[in-house]
């Protein structure tokens, strides 16, 4: 297990790649990938037990599925640093005959990529599909998602938590990043989403919260919580509030960074705000 | 004329349930969803005998395309069922993005496809599946004829890794292929060779065309008759060494003529060899109420509409 610093030390790493990422391209989606940073870095550093290379069936070990496939930064840099793929490859980023296409795709056969995602509410279906297979092969490794809150107002989500909870998938944990955002506004403003915690408790799911998803220790806690939780009948939901945009001090505390990207200056300052710490790509 | 003999009228998803059954028996990795229409699809026997290795997904198409392709990670080869409609319009953007473009290796099996399924009406019959599916980079689509083909079809599928549409029906039709003939998926099936005129039919109008052959015989036109069970990958090469031959084509197909069978005959013949064509389907028309047979009757899907094609056709060689 890499320790709290070494953690913390990807993180300052993969916001830079997510920064750079976006700004060679001019496009990209910042806010929601630095939002979720700490939660990438942990989930594949220290909670998933992984096996060495890639093999698409993943038999034997736990797997991911990134559902509001916009925030591909974080999970190209978390991937790549994590030793899917060539770390220089992230310089191909939204170029042309990338393997990294603009959302996550199979298609192009990047390694640690399992479904195509970009189309919004699609991945706790996929999820579940995954866990039940792992049912059904007697494995008893666990399947993770993550989605966007404002990602919740695709109705098929709400068809894949009636089914997770009725059918007792409790090999299964979906995380929910709650920042508030989405690409016209707040989600209080856009279509409020009331209150998501009691709304997959309701659907009959053990949820638990993340009340600061941008600390390190308290995701690694809230992901071990959750892992604690499976095995009991229910799905399990963490509810994990981050900032968009965390770590850049003006990308945060606004929408305005969703699939914005940097102009040569502001990454000059908001990459002075995360100093090099394992050597950018 | 090549004789073909009704075994006894059968749908066509009953054939589908047969061969589920038998993939239940033999293929560990099969594993079979339903968005609440068991009893429509004939998979209970499947249910009853595999219970482990299926999933009632209640009334949520969306879902269950992604739950199937989530069961591909893993090994599954899931098949999922419901009526065609809401196999594919319902449900286009789950499948492009989900199974064909992640190239899960999912069967969407459809029942209850066109215009027999009847009484129901439009809400539920569905004229533009072929063309929906067909458009979806990489996926197969296949339209088999009656009980025995549509079983060999959904056998074959779980052998062939990819996405598949199998689009079968609701009523009880001529059951005329043989019991054990192998599917070879696009692989066209000469069933009466002619000289006058090729005939290219599938599903349910493969019946239609052969009666329709016979009736021409008598009036001394010789009739090619050809079963397309695969509309996509097309067996370009069948195609083209008949029309050559017969130089006229009429295509029959239960769908509208935008986007069916019709139209990938006529971009293979218009790249290769242009020939005259006509087309038996619905015209850019939704279906409605009525029993089978009053509306393939109606709309033009039976054995007169194609010998009225095939003499309109001919006249325009």
């Amino acid at each position: 297990m890499p320790s709290t610093q070494e953690l913390q030390d990807l993180v300052i790493q993969v916001r830079r790649d997510i920064l750079r990422m976006v700004h060679k391209v001019n496009s990209g989606h910042p806010g929601g990938s630095l939002g979720c940073t700490e939660f990438f870095v942990a989930l594949y550093n220290e909670i998933m037990e992984l096996k060495d290379g890639f093999n698409m069936d993943g038999n034997g070990e736990d797997l991911f599925f990134l559902s509001n496939g916009h925030i591909s930064p974080v999970f190209y840099s978390v991937l790549a640093r994590r030793g899917y793929f060539p770390i220089d490859e992230l310089n191909t980023f939204r170029l042309i005959d990338s393997r990294l296409q603009g959302h996550p795709t199979t298609h192009e056969g990047l390694p640690g990529v399992r479904i195509a995602s970009g189309s919004l509410g699609q991945g706790m279906s996929v999820a579940i599909g995954a866990a039940l297979a792992k049912k059904i092969n007697g494995d008893n490794h666990l399947i993770y998602s993550l989605h966007g809150d404002g990602e919740l107002q695709e109705g098929q989500n709400w068809e894949a938590i009636m089914y997770a909870a009725g059918n007792k998938v409790d090999n299964y944990i979906a995380t929910i990043d709650l920042n508030g955002q989405q690409i016209d506004g707040s989600t209080d403003d856009v279509l409020p989403l009331g209150d998501v915690a009691e709304k997959f408790r309701v659907f009959g799911w053990d949820v638990l919260e993340i009340e600061n998803g941008n600390d390190l220790e308290q995701v690694i806690a809230g992901l071990k919580e959750a892992k604690s939780r499976t095995g009991k009948g229910k799905p399990v939901c963490i509810v994990m509030t981050t900032m968009m945009g965390n770590g850049v001090d003006f990308m945060m505390h606004t929408h305005a960074w969703h699939g914005k990207a940097p102009s040569d200056e502001q990454l000059e300052t908001a990459l002075a705000q995360n100093p090099e710490t394992l050597g950018d790509y | 004329m090549t004789k073909y003999i009704d075994q006894g009228k059968q749908d066509t998803r009953s054939g589908f349930g047969a061969g589920m059954t038998e993939l239940g028996r033999t293929n560990p990795n099969v594993v079979a969803l339903c968005a609440d229409l068991v009893g429509s699809l004939k998979i209970q026997t499947f249910i009853d005998e595999n219970p482990e290795r299926f999933f009632q997904i209640g009334i949520a198409e969306a879902n269950m395309m992604g739950i199937a392709a989530g069961l591909t990670i893993g090994g599954k080869i899931p098949f999922t069922g419901t009526f065609a409609n809401f196999s594919t319009g319902r449900v286009y953007d789950q499948i492009r993005q989900s199974i064909a473009y992640s190239d899960k290796n999912v069967k969407i099996c459809a029942s209850h496809a066109g215009i027999t399924l009847g009484e129901d009406g439009a809400t539920h019959q569905i004229l533009e599946d072929i063309g929906l599916m067909k458009m979806l980079p990489g996926m197969t689509v296949i339209n088999p004829c009656d009980f025995n083909q549509t079983k060999a079809a959904t056998l074959a599928i779980a052998e062939h890794h990819g996405p598949v549409y199998l689009r079968f029906g609701r009523p009880k039709v001529a059951n005329f292929t043989p019991a054990d003939q192998k599917f070879e998926i696009g692989k066209a099936l000469m069933l009466n060779e002619g000289t006058d005129v090729t005939i290219i039919a599938t599903g349910h109008l493969v019946w239609q065309s052969l009666i329709a052959a016979e009736n021409l015989e008598n009036q001394g036109i010789s009739a090619e008759v050809i079963n397309i069970h695969t509309i996509k990958p097309l067996d370009n090469e069948a195609i083209l060494a008949s029309v050559k031959k017969t130089g006229c084509v009429v295509t029959a197909e239960e769908h509208n003529y935008l986007g069916g069978l019709g139209e990938s005959v006529s971009r293979v013949l218009a790249t290769h060899h242009p020939t005259p064509q006509e087309f038996v389907a619905t015209q850019d028309t939704f279906g409605e109420s009525g029993t089978p047979d009053q509306l393939m009757d109606k709309y033009g899907l039976n054995n007169k509409a194609i010998e009225a094609a095939v003499l309109k056709v001919m006249k325009r060689k």
